[in-house]
């Protein structure tokens, strides 16, 4: 039953994943529709960000924004994003716990 | 005779620059998929179950919604639909990556959508000159695998280790897959300010409709409207 579950998962996961390529080719966009999905990756970063990271430590959203602040002055830096995530994960661990 | 030769070197060195693309996620990945193993072993789930989950469903948020709904009994129509809400997201980002890949095939190009997530999707779009590129397929051939393979490869760590790391450090590791969102958002923004604007108003937008909405539309609902700015905002070919 378990695994019936999982595959009932996969399967609404898997079709909203794949059914773009289909149809995207069939498409001809206009210029605006473009410039819309273009701006996508931006905006899911946003959304996929805030507030999320409010949540990282159970009941003290300020452990997440010290992160969050963190990535952001190392990002504005210019580091590689590996180093990046270490940093963040460094400050949280020194300083939220 | 060389030609070959220098076909399988291009193809490789654009397999191996996928690959380092993909580090961050592999690193941000490993803790969460371990923490999914954990957390779904001290659930009382089988390990054959456990890795079913991520090789069949991969995705994390929805695993651990999976996972916790099992424990309380949730039947079958409740748990696939709430996945599906869940995941919704990633049919308005494949669109995006999809348009991206035009002048790829579609065999090529549908099991690169089998394959997107969150984080590969962050990768893939902020490496979009690939796509042009020939054997570019390969880039995210690599970075789409390896961002697979470390998150079943981590979901059996988590299952199999059970509990052994600390909180402490489990917890903070809960930080990582934001701080590659940032990390992969603010070159981005240090090229054009303007996406900046659209990722603040989408973060506004999603803090305003989880107010009232699940999760999952609240990201859904943030990510399209929030990317709707961008036909003001935004000129055609940059971004």
């Amino acid at each position: 039953m378990i695994l019936l579950i999982i595959i009932g998962m996969s399967l609404a996961t898997m079709i909203p994943r794949v059914l773009p390529a289909f149809i995207v080719d069939k498409l001809e966009f206009r210029p605006w529709v473009n410039r819309w999905l273009n701006a996508i990756p931006y905006a899911a970063l946003g959304a996929l960000i805030f507030p999320g990271i409010l949540t990282v430590k159970d009941g003290s959203p300020g452990a997440g924004l010290i992160g969050g602040a963190v990535a952001i002055v190392l990002a504005c830096l210019g580091l590689n994003v590996v180093l990046v995530v270490l940093g963040a994960i460094a400050a949280v661990y020194v300083l939220a716990f | 005779m060389e030609e070959r030769f220098a076909i399988r070197k291009r193809r490789k060195a654009v397999f191996l620059r996928g690959l380092a693309a993909c580090l961050p996620l592999m690193l941000s990945y490993t803790p969460v998929a371990i923490a999914f193993g954990v957390v779904a072993k001290q659930s009382g789930m089988h390990l054959f179950d456990i890795m079913m989950l991520s090789i069949l469903v991969y995705a994390g948020a929805a695993q651990f919604m999976g996972v916790n709904m099992l424990s309380v009994g949730a039947g079958f129509l409740e748990i696939v639909i709430a996945t599906f809400v869940l995941n919704f997201r990633h049919f308005v980002m494949s669109f995006s990556f999809m348009n991206g890949l035009r002048q790829i095939p579609l065999k090529q190009k549908g099991p690169l959508a089998l394959g997107l997530t969150d984080e590969t999707f962050a990768v893939s779009a902020i490496h979009k000159e690939e796509a042009d590129e020939p054997e570019g397929i390969l880039f995210y051939a690599a970075l789409i695998l390896s961002a697979y393979l470390s998150w079943i490869i981590g979901t059996a760590i988590g299952g199999l280790l059970g509990d052994v790391i600390p909180e402490k450090i489990s917890q903070s590791m809960g930080i990582a897959l934001y701080a590659m969102f940032i990390g992969l958002l603010v070159p981005s923004v240090k090229k054009e300010w303007r996406v900046g604007l659209i990722a603040v108003f989408a973060m506004a937008l999603n803090f305003l409709f989880s107010q009232f909405l699940s999760g999952g539309w609240a990201i859904v609902c943030g990510t399209i409207i929030g990317g709707a700015g961008g036909i003001l905002i935004l000129k055609e070919r940059e971004a």
